[in-house]
């Protein structure tokens, strides 16, 4: 039973441009460590301990240990893990609202660290844009000015800045709205409008620090959706926070698990529920209905002889759930099939196993070792 | 040492120590510090009245004498260095100025007219419309009562004096503690600079500086000014600061992820988010100041403060109390419409365009003209510019509070003797001869080994450098016998404060009736109650710690009865549901709950009471209050008072610190318990 | 400054003048009614004069008085200042205060300000007598006689036991302002007694009006002239008598305080300037009676500074023309 390697995976991330395009966001060997004398502990034995390890012997926590991870251009980059993992930090470290401790991180080639107060202004004020998780409005301003704040501090001209502030406010859904308090606003309405005054800049990165996690489940889900839109009205380049696994694969076209401030896995969601890198990922995904996030890829097989190959054809990157209802009325084994080429077959046995569990005879299968 | 509350250190670090081992160590802690207790009471019996190091009212040490030439070195040297008297001098010049505008405009003639350019209508319509447009209706006829009080009282002339004065005072108070404030709230080097020298600005007793004030500023309103200045810019400068730090990261970072500068997220984000606490500050600059009224007169400052300190010199309680009451009337218009200011930023942002800025602009306009025209009126015609009548307000208040002091001096003295001999022979007398009869060396060995127990090994060194310093200026046993006084005085203003506290935090209506009670006690100034009280308790410790509660106290206890109202309703209602007794929910919940606002009282309390020291000087406390009030009154004194400013300024710091450090430790601990 | 004071003057002359008018129609208009005190009032020459007004109701009398007549008959700008001793000695050094007009010895500031200094100038007594001492209210020199000789006090000591005093007798010392030896003498008559500082004047007078009204045994120190000595007739102790350079030595004094001769002190420049108001404040003496007299008025009968001094004034114009300079007399 072949289960597919990172390399052969044959499914590119949906809008993403070529891989061998250069990233627009890389990072390498990034750290950063809170505490005193921070900066005596990357590169020496101290930075091999684990994170409780180091609090007890210095004080200081290492909130991102050497996180490598390139972003392409109009890619959904997402990053998960638990609470305290490093997420928030590893995002603020991009931008540097923290101060990295160590590490690179460039911005289409330009050393973003390197950058000086002015340069690093001229970035956040016109190539990056940020969401975050408890809005961040200012109180004391009209929806409208919120949203043109980014604009104004850049020193756009009151009558300019407002006329993008109501466009942008038209795109989130918000018109009508502009002469309202934050405070005014509902949960998803705040957050509506920090995403409008982030989007109003126009950034070529927008970076979201788990910006949904303070909405009930139904504005959830409509604000995801309004992202989903959003990602494919304008087609900015994303990195989004979330610690809700559903979340993640619903927008992600990949995602970076962290645990304890490293990078435990990265890859697209099928990899990622389809191949835990390890017990902690595996417990991370087990609640997700595979068979929502897995492609026919992961679980056909090679036709084996004498099976009848006259049944219908499938792609590999088919999601399992919209294959079902094909494979189990079709009677026989269904081809997958990518450019004309046999790649294997699916069954009745391979969808039953992924949907209802686990065979108990067979623990070879895909889903075998959870639980 | 202002009423910002400090945010308690979170549980952090003792969550992670086993709970079991931190127990047992807290357990050791206590046992000790019995043990100590126990060890110096058996120690002072026998070394009794050994290196007590006592002074004499009228003995000096070499210091108190090098000090006396110092202050008379600068004096000498006041006219030699002109770069230092041009500058110097073209401060007073404008302090002068101001103050003298201020006046000429509604207090006193000016401009070859027989009275001031606005007259007791004008600036009653004035002070109601401002009331009116930034606080609501209530304020404003509260505010127009007042001013109206000022005439019925027969103090109009000596109100607006005072309140000319305070107004220049706090003008520049804010402009130059703001500022400082918002360099205090961004920078933290700042904050440690500027933090020990606002400490010294507060406790430093008035009557230290205002002789050697005069020397610069000469007598009048400049000195009077910078005196006030003194004690009321801190205030302002703490609460800003307070304000500038604790804007929600979360804001501030957005703004910064946008790409604003320093400056913008300052004008854009700090600013408009702590205008409402600026607000609160100038509050407390302004009661600060008024609170100075009374003392500023000493250098002949115009005003209410003066009527107050000649009515003194006959014993005249009702000429006294009727000055004393105006100055309360005023202190409590201007609280409450600066309080209402500060509601109203927030309620206008909520308002939010209920109501269209054309509504607002008509309603500025139709004021403002109103309040012209009164203006007008008053500048014109004489029944509005003088107030009218003869005061017969005043002489019923003069003669029925002159009437009840006598009669509670006459009626009360037997009981109230023997209250006092109860608490200076069962608690005050002991505590002081542990105190100041036991060697120098022993007090300070347990102070420190307490300070250590109990708040950690920075507040020991504190202690120690403390006393040592009590030492060297040669005051310990002065300080001593003040320590003991202000000690049982704080304690007695937290038994108040807590009960009573409690009530008001529990009660609406108890708090609506009692608040102006508290605000009473807190700006009348104490030479109005002086001779009452020292008719019932004489000339003795005990009256002074009688006036330190009667200040102290109304502090104390509202900050208590906000901290009981801020126990959050769920928790209330949570324990009510569970069946608890009011008796249960108070000790069990509310109180526990209500800690860091407590801690806060209580070391609020002491500072409060610290800063009657001088005043327990005039009523028969002794000790450093006497040598205070003494230095400043006697030439060959003036050094020995200038050491004794600085002890209690030193016994102020000392006495904070470990408080701080004690309440934060005690935070500290896990809430398993 | 200048402007305040010289206003107070005018509106007082405003309430007589615009009190009339007031009644009489209720549209009066500001400077319709004429200023008396701007127009008449004696001759110029006089300009300002800076008066010390330090805080007792003694001095008060003495400060009001003359400043009446400076205003009344000198024609002076009189700006009366609100100053403790020392800040009002203080004062003659930054020009800003022209007379002090009752000095209790001093003999530092004295020594500072006119021998060292030179900007301040004696100008002679004032014709009152300083008492200073230990005294008794009247009820316990009734019901024990031999309590004003101070060989009998240690007798008396339990008496007056406070909860202050640590099991000795109290001596209840007052006023800061005042130098006083008592610790010593306490110590070198070896007098069973503890010295407590009452603080203030206010204290003091408190203590001894409970203590006559209550008919509670007290002792301390206490003044000659003051305005309660007519409320209550204090009793002197008696204690050794003083003799000249007896209280060199503050450590080692035994003897009584000596009568005080009240005097007049003016800066060196008010002394070179010529003023009239000068020449009236040199001249100026009256006897204990006068100044009790209008003390009185003052402290009991509740008149203002200004009114008691218009009274006395009006009653003793002979002492009055004594005291004026021989141009405007
Ligand atoms: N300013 C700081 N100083 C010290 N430690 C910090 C600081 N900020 C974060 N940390 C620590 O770094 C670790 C990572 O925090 P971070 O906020 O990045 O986690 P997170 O994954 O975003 O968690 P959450 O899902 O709760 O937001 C935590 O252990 C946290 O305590
Ligand atoms: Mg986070």
């Amino acid at each position: 039973m072949a289960v597919p390697s990172l390399t052969e995976k044959s499914t590119p991330p949906a809008a993403a441009a070529g891989a061998d395009d250069p990233p627009i966001l890389d990072v390498r060997g990034l750290w950063k460590v809170f505490g005193p004398r921070a900066d005596r502990v990357v590169g020496t034995p101290l930075a091999q301990l684990s994170r409780a390890e180091l609090k007890h012997r210095t004080g200081c926590v290492a909130a991102v240990r050497d996180v490598s991870f390139s972003v392409r251009r109009g890619e959904v980059f997402v990053v998960m893990g638990l609470s305290g993992s490093g997420k928030s930090t590893l995002v603020r470290c991009l931008t540097r609202l923290v101060e990295p401790t160590a590490g690179e991180v460039r911005l289409d080639g330009e050393d973003v660290l390197a950058c000086g107060e002015r340069r690093l202004r001229e970035l956040r004020r016109h190539r990056f844009g940020m969401v975050f998780q408890h809005f961040g409005l200012l109180p004391h301003r009209r929806v409208l000015d919120n949203v043109a704040y980014g604009l104004e501090i850049r020193g756009t001209k009151k009558d300019g800045r407002y006329e993008r502030a109501r466009e942008v406010l038209e795109l989130v859904g918000l018109a009508g709205f502009e002469g309202s308090y934050p405070d005014q606003l509902s949960g998803g309405m705040q957050q509506r409008v920090g995403l409008a005054r982030a989007l109003a800049v126009d950034p070529e990165v927008l970076f979201f620090d788990e910006p949904f996690s303070a909405l009930d489940p139904l504005i959830r889900r409509e604000m995801q959706n309004e992202v989903i839109r959003l990602h494919r009205e304008v087609g900015k380049t994303m990195i989004f926070i979330t610690h809700d696994l559903s979340e993640a694969l619903k927008l992600g076209d990949r995602i970076l698990i962290m645990r304890d401030g490293a990078l435990v896995q990265m890859g697209t969601p099928d990899q990622v529920v389809g191949a835990p890198a390890d017990d902690y990922v595996r417990d991370f995904v087990s609640d997700v209905p595979r068979s929502d996030v897995l492609t026919l890829s992961w679980v056909m097989r090679d036709a084996r002889p004498g099976e009848p190959l006259d049944g219908p054809e499938l792609a590999p990157d088919t999601v399992i759930r919209d294959a079902a209802r094909t494979v189990l009325s079709a009677g026989r084994p269904v081809k997958v099939v990518s450019g004309g080429a046999l790649l294997g077959v699916v069954t009745t046995a391979e969808i039953l196993e992924v949907i209802a569990g686990p065979d108990p005879g067979n623990p070879d299968s895909p889903g075998g070792e959870s639980r | 040492m202002t009423a910002v509350p400090t945010t308690p250190a979170t549980a952090t670090a003792g969550a992670a120590a086993p709970g079991s081992a931190g127990g047992r160590r807290r357990l050791r802690g206590r046992y000790l510090a019995v043990l100590i207790l126990a060890a110096w009471v058996l120690l002072s019996v026998v070394l009794k009245g050994r290196d007590t190091l006592a002074l004499g009212g009228a003995e000096l040490t070499p210091l108190h004498t090098r000090l006396n030439e110092g202050m008379d070195a600068i004096d000498a040297g006041r006219n030699s260095n002109p770069l230092f008297l041009y500058f110097i001098n073209y401060i007073r010049l404008f302090l002068d100025e101001s103050v003298t505008f201020v006046q000429a405009l509604i207090s006193q003639p000016s401009f070859g007219r027989p009275v001031p350019v606005v007259g007791w209508l004008g600036v009653t319509g004035v002070a109601t419309a401002v009331a009116l447009l930034y606080g609501n209706r209530k304020v404003a006829a509260l505010t127009a009562a007042g001013f109206a009080a000022f005439g019925l009282l027969g103090l109009w002339e000596e109100s607006m004096d005072t309140l000319a004065l305070t107004l220049t005072a706090v003008v520049l108070s804010l402009a130059v503690g703001i500022p400082l404030g918002i360099w205090a709230g961004l920078s933290d080097r700042v904050n440690r600079v500027v933090t020990p020298v606002l400490d010294v600005m507060q406790t430093m007793p008035t009557f230290v500086y205002l002789a050697p004030l005069t020397l610069f500023f000469l007598i009048g309103p400049a000195s009077a000014t910078v005196a006030t200045m003194v004690y009321a810019t801190p205030p302002v400068i703490r609460i800003t600061a307070h304000g500038i730090r604790e804007i929600p990261v979360n804001t501030l970072e957005a703004s910064t992820s946008l790409g604003s500068t320093p400056a913008q997220a300052l004008r854009k984000v700090r600013l408009p988010l702590a205008k409402r606490t600026i607000i609160v500050g100038a509050n407390q600059t302004i009661m600060a100041a008024l609170s100075m009224a009374t003392i500023a007169a000493l250098i002949d400052a115009p005003g209410l403060g003066k009527t107050v300190l000649k009515a003194l010199q006959t014993l005249d309680v009702g000429t006294a109390f009727n000055a004393g009451l105006a100055i309360v009337i005023m202190a409590i218009v201007l609280d409450r419409v600066t309080s209402a200011a500060g509601r109203r930023v927030e309620a206008e942002r909520r308002a939010g365009r209920a109501r269209g800025p054309r509504a607002r602009r008509i309603e500025v306009g139709l004021v403002l003209a109103a309040a012209a025209v009164l203006v007008y009126l008053s500048h014109v015609y004489v029944w509005a510019a003088k107030f009218p009548g003869e005061a017969r307000l005043g002489s019923y208040v003069k003669q029925g509070a002159g009437a009840a002091s006598e009669w509670v001096q006459d009626t009360l003295v037997t009981y109230t003797d023997a209250l006092k001999n109860l608490v200076t022979y069962g608690l005050l007398n002991p505590f002081q001869s542990l105190l100041a009869g036991s060697p120098w060396w022993l007090v300070a060995l347990v102070v420190v080994a307490l300070a250590l127990l109990l708040a950690g090994r920075r507040a020991a060194i504190i202690a120690g450098v403390s006393l040592v310093l009590l030492v060297l200026l040669g005051l310990w046993h002065d300080s001593m016998v003040t320590l003991a006084t202000t000690l049982v005085a704080t304690l007695i203003v937290m038994v108040l404060g807590v009960v009573a506290g409690v009530w008001m935090g529990r009660s609406g209506r108890v708090d609506q009736v009692l608040r102006p009670v508290l605000d009473a006690g807190q700006t009348m100034p104490a030479f109005v109650y002086l001779v009452p009280i020292l008719g019932l308790f004489g000339a003795t410790r005990f009256t002074a710690i009688i006036a330190a509660v009667a200040f102290a106290a109304p502090v104390s206890i509202k900050l208590v009865a906000e901290a009981v109202r801020g126990v959050s309703p769920t928790a209330v209602e949570a324990a009510t549901a569970g069946g608890s007794s009011t008796w249960q929910l108070i000790s069990k919940v509310q109180l526990p709950m209500a800690r860091a606002g407590i801690t806060l009282a209580a070391s609020q309390g002491l500072i409060y009471v610290l800063s009657m020291v001088v005043i327990g000087g005039l009523v028969g406390a002794g000790a450093l209050g006497y040598d205070v009030v003494a230095g400043f009154s006697q030439y060959p004194l003036r050094g020995k008072g200038l050491a004794a400013g600085l002890a209690i300024v030193v016994l102020g710091i000392m006495l904070d610190r470990i408080m701080r450090a004690a309440a934060q430790r005690a935070a500290a601990r896990p809430a398993s318990q | 400054m200048a402007v305040s004071r010289m206003a107070g003057l005018r509106v007082s002359a405003l309430v007589a003048g615009a009190g009339l008018l007031l009644s009489a129609c209720g549209g009066a208009k500001v400077g319709e009614t004429t200023d008396a005190q701007a127009s008449g009032g004696g001759q110029s020459g006089c300009g300002t004069f800076n008066l010390a007004v330090n805080p007792w109701v003694g001095y008060e009398a003495n400060a009001a008085v003359i400043a009446h007549v400076a205003e009344k008959e000198l024609g002076c700008k009189v700006v009366k200042k609100d100053l403790k001793e020392e800040v009002a000695w203080q004062g003659f050094g930054t020009g800003e205060v022209d007379a002090i007009v009752e000095n209790w010895g001093h003999e530092d500031l004295k020594k500072k300000y006119i021998e060292e200094q030179k900007v301040a100038v004696e100008l002679g007594e004032t014709g009152n007598k300083g008492v200073i001492g230990w005294f008794v209210p009247p009820w316990m020199a009734e019901k024990y006689p031999d309590i004003t000789d101070w060989k009998n006090l240690n007798k008396y000591a339990d008496l007056f036991k406070t909860s202050e005093s640590g099991g000795k007798g109290q001596l209840l010392d007052g006023d800061p302002s005042f130098v006083t030896n008592d610790e010593a003498l306490v110590k070198n008559l070896k007098l069973d007694f503890k010295v407590v500082y009452a603080g203030s004047e206010a204290a003091l007078i408190t203590a001894f009006r409970q203590a006559e009204k209550q008919k509670t045994p007290l002792i301390g120190y206490f003044y000659d002239p003051q305005w309660f000595m007519s409320e209550v007739k204090l009793v002197k102790v008696n204690l050794p008598e003083w003799t000249e350079g007896c209280d060199a030595d503050a450590a080692k004094v035994n003897c009584d305080y000596p009568v005080y001769d009240l005097d007049k002190i003016a800066s060196k420049k008010f002394a070179d300037s010529g003023s009239p108001a000068y020449e009236l404040v040199k001249n100026f003496t009256w006897t204990n009676d006068d100044q009790n007299t209008v003390s009185k008025y003052i402290s009991e009968d509740k008149m203002t500074a200004e009114q008691a001094a218009e009274k006395w004034v009006n009653d003793n114009p002979d002492k009055v023309k004594a005291w004026l300079p021989a141009a405007a007399g």
